[in-house]
Order: structure tokens, then C-alpha cells, then sequence
């Protein structure tokens, strides 16, 4: 809702009333619909049970295909899409792309109006959460289809698929927080830019070295994106954990998130980061030589590949005892349909059936197969960015996958931002934070039933 | 149809239903899109309520209860989202009615270009708050931004406080001003230029024109600019979820924010509802003041006076 709410309404309305309406409207005008489960009942499942695998010969479907990839990866899932058309006379897909979070508030209500997409992606955390809320349809049969195997998948993307005992999602890739060094500045503080620094100590040193030479080597950001990217992955290396691991508690104010939320603020303590990093400035700093350090998403390795910058990418160094570092993982899922079309649902899985086959060409978008196989390939073996990363795969967290873990998250967030910008006293950020996270946390169990 | 409603009926009264008959597409409207759901909206403030489950549960009016609970989930958020909301209007509406009126004043004169100048202080108006959201970002961006740069200044403009609040108060005036000072020329196109040759006959100056006339004549108009003025900054939501994304530390997250996230991103909707109705009493109780505060003193006296004198009369 922008600023200047001046509808005719409003101007005529003078008491405020209108004004009052319209803001419940935006609450209310989502609540039409039943549920769409009664709708669609479960007559859902394609009608042919073979998941897609044995193609799509029916009339000429057009199918939708919602995802948020605005950056560097979106061309690349475009190009599929095209390659799909080109392949399949009978099947068109038109993909819709929009930021994540505009998608994920959109969903639900297109869903419930019918109007949702034949096919979907979500983050791994947030599949959980919409097969309870009934936004996305089970698909045992496609993951039968395409012989998905637990051992050819790391274990948390694979089992975040899982909800209720059935399979709701297909995992489509693994994209972790890495290390992004500039080697210029590198240079210009002495130090070697083919050898990057690993642990604890190394990367103390070359902070020091680097402000001696006059630069703030690692901007520590204060957003979700660095900053809460980054603290997640200190705390697992510090031996902590953001929940238990059936979701239930939160732990992240316990010592180990102490320590990892101190050793950020201490950046700025100790003159490694200047004090208030603006959105995404510590990755613009990197960009423009101000800065050598920053740890940022898979993602961002086209992004840099564009640029004429001297650069590279290495696993997270180890801070705290135990490498580790944070990831999330997209994955393939089929919204509900209110109406029940067994030919467009058999094109849908067709379509699902062959993208989540295309490992590679999505693994030079910048991103981590989801599979074993895939990863192990020589082809992607022949990317040495995405590689490197992709050797951090053992020690890579996801958050639990329980519904509405996302809610809470928020807070881990908000202390983070407490910290970093406010001066609070990281402990008591983190306590105060994990104390409204976890009623949050038991809310939503009794919502969606534990 | 309306001529045969009209050729059935007494040709001076015209059928009873003609009045409704053109009201009916905006009553139709007002009733889809305000009315249902504003009562609805009542509805799902009584529940625990998510569209997509199954069921949803009443829990009376539990929803409006946890908003006074200090120590309910929603409690905190919401109230520093309504402190915060109170804070931007309380800084941002003087503003937005002062200059404008001092910009309309300027854009009244005849001067060559005028209608350029008129349609140059409008423009930014007519921008989505997506394009003067991103754009202020970058610009007030304390690290690179061109705002700094231009003032040899290193303010964290959307980082640290104040400075959030300067700089989310003066984006959204150079955002919006245009829109004011618009209807203010209006209202002072409307003042009759007697009024002010009478002045100037009687000697006054340009600040007892402006006090005597000027303000007098736009009385109606202030009232309508500071009225929706207030209920625009207390709605405001895309210059914060944009440039500062609520922080520092949530310290510019208003409202209508909270509302948004806890409605549409937590989906919880009864909650959201319960918080929204609240907001609203806050808006009408204000608005109500407004009117009030900024009621023709002199009218009503005079009102009262001949109220008085026909008593008198018929007694």
C-alpha cells in the first residue's frame, strides 16, 4: 500500500472510516475462498500415476511457472523454459519471475482463487510450511518417476521434501554462503591472494594486515542479507544450533550464538568494518576494491563473473571450532489446482519431470546440484567456483523443516540488527530474541498442529 | 431505462429510485470493496484465522486482548509499530501542510513558465512508491550514496536515528508535496480578488492579506489537506519497507508494516485484523480531532448567534 492513500473513497470519506476499511480490506479480501483441499479433493494426483515420465500427448496446454530467480540465476531458468517449449509442441510454459517474498505472499491467495501457478519453487524452509497451509500438492508419484534416491541427495534437502510422510517437494539445487576475496586489495595489504585465509587465526591476521593498510577488510552488515547469512554460519562453527532439531526450541541464544554474534560485532569494534553498513554495501564495497572480504551467497558468482574484477571464492574460513556454514536449497513444487484437469496435470509433471533433470545447465547459474551424481560429474567439475563451494556440502545447516520456522527466523534478525546497529549487548539481543522466537515458535505449532 | 423510469412517473419528481439509480455503481464498489469486507474483516478479527486451513478458531475477542497482554507475540511489534507511525506523522505532517501552502503561494503568482514550475513540483508525485523507494535508497546509501557525496557528509542516512526519520520525513515531502500544493492553488484560485482589492484599499499589508484573507479562504481546504495529510502519513508504508526496511533495529517499521507482516507473511490473519481495527479507531478518533481543532470558530459563533436571535424572535 503506497504512501498517499488518496482514493476517491478516502477524499470522500472524511471520517477515516474508508480509510479504516480499505486497511482490513487488504487483510480481509484474502479470506474469500475455502479451503482449496475441499476444491481440488484428492483427485490431484495426475491421472496416469506415472509422474510425468511417460510424456504429455494430450491438446495444447498452456502451463504457468512461478519463481523468484530476479537475479543472475533467472536468465538461466528462462533459457530451460525456452529449451522445454522448443522440445514439447503440445506443452507451452510461460515462467513468471518476482521477488521471494512478494511470491510467497502471493501464492497462497492465487492458489485459494484458483488461480495459482501449474508450477512452482520454493525455498527448502518454506515447504514445510505450505503443504500445511494446503498451497502445494503431494508428488510421490514424479519423485517415483524420476527414481529419486535419498542416497543421491544431501539429507537435509531431501527429507525438507517430506511432510506428513509424503514428499512435497523435489529438490532442484544447494546454494551455499561462501568466502568472496578481492585479490587487488588483497595485494595492496601484502597479503597472498592465491592463498586466502582458512581459519580463526589466519583471518585475524590478514584483518590486522589489512587495516594497517588503511582498509576495513570485512563489512559486517547488519541485514539479513550478509549479516544474518554470515552469524547463522557462526553459530553452527561455534558448535551451536539456531533450533533443536525437531524445531520445537529455540537455541540460539546459547553460548555458541553468543560468541558468533560478538565475533560480528567485534569487526566493528576492532576496526575491520566501518559501523553501519548500509543494504548490500558490503558487497558493493567488495566490488569497488574499499573492501577485501565478504561472505555472500553462490548467487553472486555470475554477478562477479561479469565484472573485470580480480576475485575468488573459497569455502567459509573456520572461525569457530567446526566448519560450517549456512544454505538454503530450491526446490520444484506443484501448487494446488482447484480444478481438477488430469491433462494439465500430467503436462505439469511432464515439465517437472524434465527441468529438475537439468542439473548442469543450472549449476553454470551459479548454484549447487541438488544430487550426488550431478555434483560428481565432470562437467560440473569443470566449474571451479560453484566446486569449491560445493565442497563445503557436509557441513552445510538448513534451518528444521517445520512449518512456519520462517516466522521466527525474523527475530534471530532482529537481533542481529539490535546488535550491529543499536549497541545492544549481544547476549541480551540474542536471549530477548530467542524468548519471542520460541512463543512464536509454539504458536505455530498448536496452529499447525505440531 | 432511466427515460422510461421518468416517462412513468410525475414528470417534476421523477421516480424515487432515480437518486439510487445513479448512485448505484459507486455504492456497488464502496459495498464490494469497503463495506463486506470491513464487517468481514470484524469476523476474522474474532478467530484465529488462516484462509488456507480448514477451520478456523474462534477465540472471541482473544486477538484484541493479546494487543493489551505485554507479553503476547504480537504485543511488542505492535505497539513500536504505532510509536513509530505517531512518530513519522507528528514529523512529517507539519511539513507536508507548510510548505506546500508556501509553494502553491509562489506557483499563484504570474510569472513566465509557471505551468512548467506547477507541473515540475507535481511530477515526483506521480511515481510509484517502488521507483522513489529504490531510487532514495541508492541515493541516501551512507556508503556510496549521492547524497553524501554531494554533501561532504558521512551520514548513515537509512541506518542510524535520526537520520532514518530525516531522511524517510524528507523523501516522502519531496514525494508528495506537489499533490498539497495542487489543491491548495485550487483553494486559492477560488478566493475572490475583491477580497484582496478591499484589502489593499484598506491599506493592508502582504502579511494581513495572507493572514486575513488568504488562511480564511482556505479554511475548507487546510482542513481537507491536513485531514488526509495525517491519514496518508499514518498509512505509510513503502518508504520504510524500501529504504530502510524498518530499521534501524525496527525503529521505522510503522504499523501498517507490522499489520503487513504478521497478516501476509505470518498468516495471521485474525491478528492482523484485530491490529488493523485498532489502527483504525486511532485514525477515526484523530480525524475527528482534526476536524474539531480546525472548525470555523467565528461561524459557529455566528451560527449560534442567529440560533439565538430566532429564539428570541419567535418568543
Amino acid at each position: 500500500m503506497p504512501q498517499p492513500t488518496r482514493s476517491p473513497f478516502t477524499r470522500r470519506s472524511f471520517l477515516s472510516l474508508a480509510a479504516a476499511g480499505g486497511m482490513s480490506a487488504t487483510v480481509a479480501a484474502c479470506g474469500g475462498g475455502s479451503s482449496p483441499r475441499d476444491a481440488g479433493g484428492s483427485g490431484q494426483a495426475a491421472a496416469t500415476g506415472d509422474g510425468g515420465a511417460g510424456g504429455y500427448d494430450g491438446p495444447q496446454m498452456d502451463l504457468t511457472f512461478w519463481n523468484g530467480f530476479t537475479g543472475g540465476d533467472g536468465p538461466t531458468m528462462k533459457a530451460l523454459v525456452d529449451q522445454f517449449n522448443a522440445e514439447h509442441a503440445n506443452i507451452a510454459v510461460t515462467m513468471t519471475t518476482m521477488q521471494w517474498a512478494d511470491y510467497y505472499a502471493k501464492l497462497p491467495t492465487a492458489v485459494s482463487s484458483g488461480n495459482g501457478p501449474d508450477v512452482g519453487i520454493m525455498h527448502v524452509d518454506s515447504v514445510a510450511t505450505n503443504a500445511a497451509r494446503n498451497v502445494i500438492q503431494p508428488l510421490d508419484d514424479v519423485a517415483s518417476a524420476l527414481q529419486l534416491a535419498e542416497s543421491d541427495f544431501a539429507t537435509v534437502p531431501w527429507q525438507a521434501g517430506l511432510y506428513d510422510g509424503k514428499r512435497y517437494a523435489i529438490p532442484l539445487d544447494v546454494h551455499p554462503l561462501g568466502f568472496y576475496y578481492n585479490k587487488t586489495v588483497m595485494e595492496e595489504a601484502g597479503l597472498d591472494p592465491e592463498a586466502p585465509p582458512t581459519d580463526a587465526t589466519s583471518y585475524m591476521d590478514a584483518l590486522e594486515a589489512l587495516k594497517n593498510a588503511g582498509i576495513e577488510g570485512h563489512w559486517a552488515s547488519p541485514f539479513p542479507f550478509t549479516g544474518g547469512l554470515s552469524v547463522q554460519s557462526l553459530v553452527y562453527q561455534f558448535g551451536g544450533s539456531l533450533f533443536t532439531e525437531d524445531g520445537a526450541s529455540v537455541t540460539w541464544a546459547e553460548d555458541p550464538g553468543v560468541e558468533a554474534l560478538t565475533w560480528w560485532v567485534d569487526l566493528i569494534e576492532q576496526g575491520y568494518s566501518p559501523a553501519k553498513v548500509d543494504q548490500d554495501a558490503d558487497y558493493i564495497a567488495l566490488k569497488n576494491g574499499k573492501t577485501a572480504f565478504n561472505w555472500n551467497g553462490i548467487w553472486q558468482i555470475n554477478d562477479l563473473k561479469q565484472t573485470d574484477l580480480e576475485w575468488g571464492v573459497a569455502a567459509l574460513p573456520t572461525i569457530g571450532g567446526t566448519p560450517a556454514a549456512w544454505a538454503g536449497s530450491h526446490q520444484f513444487v506443484l501448487p494446488v489446482q482447484k480444478s481438477s484437469d488430469s491433462d494439465r496435470a500430467q503436462a505439469s509433471r511432464v515439465f517437472l519431470n524434465w527441468i529438475s533433470e537439468q542439473s548442469q545447465a543450472w549449476a553454470e547459474a551459479g548454484q549447487v546440484p541438488a544430487r550426488n551424481s550431478a555434483r560428481e560429474s565432470a562437467e560440473f567439475q569443470d566449474l571451479p567456483e560453484q566446486t569449491e563451494l560445493a565442497s563445503q556440502i557436509d557441513d552445510l545447516h538448513f534451518l528444521p523443516t517445520v512449518p512456519g520456522i520462517g516466522d521466527s527466523m525474523s527475530e534471530f534478525d532482529k537481533a542481529l540488527n539490535a546488535a550491529t546497529l543499536g549497541g545492544t549487548d549481544p547476549a541480551k539481543a540474542l536471549a530477548d530474541s530467542a524468548e519471542r522466537a520460541q512463543k512464536i515458535l509454539d504458536d505455530n505449532a498448536a496452529k499447525y498442529g505440531g | 431505462m432511466a427515460v422510461a423510469l421518468r416517462l412513468g412517473t410525475s414528470r417534476r419528481e421523477g421516480s424515487p429510485w432515480l437518486p439510487y439509480l445513479f448512485l448505484a455503481p459507486y455504492l456497488l464498489l464502496f459495498v464490494t470493496f469497503v463495506a463486506v469486507p470491513a464487517v468481514f474483516g470484524l469476523w476474522i478479527s474474532l478467530h484465529d484465522w488462516d484462509y488456507m486451513l480448514d477451520s478456523q478458531l474462534f477465540v472471541g475477542l482473544g486477538n484484541y486482548a493479546d494487543l493489551f497482554d505485554p507479553t503476547s507475540v504480537i504485543y511488542p511489534d505492535f505497539w513500536n509499530g504505532m510509536q513509530n507511525t505517531l512518530v513519522f506523522t507528528l514529523a512529517s505532517v507539519p511539513f507536508l501542510v507548510a510548505l506546500p501552502l508556501l509553494l502553491a503561494l509562489l506557483l499563484h503568482q504570474k510569472f513566465p513558465g509557471r505551468t512548467f514550475f506547477r507541473a515540475m513540483f507535481f511530477a515526483p508525485y506521480v511515481l510509484g512508491v517502488a521507483v522513489i523507494g529504490l531510487m532514495w535508497r541508492y541515493l541516501l546509501d551512507a556508503n556510496f550514496g549521492l547524497v553524501n557525496s554531494l554533501l561532504g557528509t558521512d551520514i548513515a542516512w537509512t541506518t542510524s536515528q535520526p537520520w532514518a526519520w530525516v531522511g524517510l520525513v524528507a523523501v516522502t515531502v519531496w514525494w508528495t508535496m506537489g499533490f498539497n500544493a495542487i489543491i491548495y492553488l485550487a483553494g486559492l484560485g477560488d478566493i475572490p480578488v475583491e477580497h484582496y482589492e478591499a484589502a489593499s484599499l484598506d491599506g493592508a499589508s502582504w502579511w494581513q492579506k495572507f493572514r486575513y484573507v488568504t488562511l480564511p479562504g482556505l479554511r475548507p481546504v487546510l482542513v481537507f489537506v491536513v485531514v488526509i495529510t495525517v491519514l496518508a502519513s499514518a498509512n505509510m508504508f513503502g518508504q520504510s519497507y524500501i529504504v530502510t526496511q524498518g530499521g534501524p533495529t525496527q525503529s521505522t517499521q510503522t504499523a501498517i508494516m507490522v499489520i503487513t507482516d504478521l497478516g501476509l507473511s505470518r498468516f495471521q490473519m485474525g491478528a492482523a485484523a484485530a491490529e488493523s481495527y485498532l489502527l483504525a479507531l486511532f485514525l477515526a478518533v484523530v480525524s475527528v480531532l482534526n476536524f474539531w481543532l480546525l472548525r470555523d470558530r467565528d461561524a459557529a459563533q455566528q451560527r449560534r448567534e442567529a440560533r439565538a436571535q430566532r429564539r428570541a424572535v419567535t418568543r
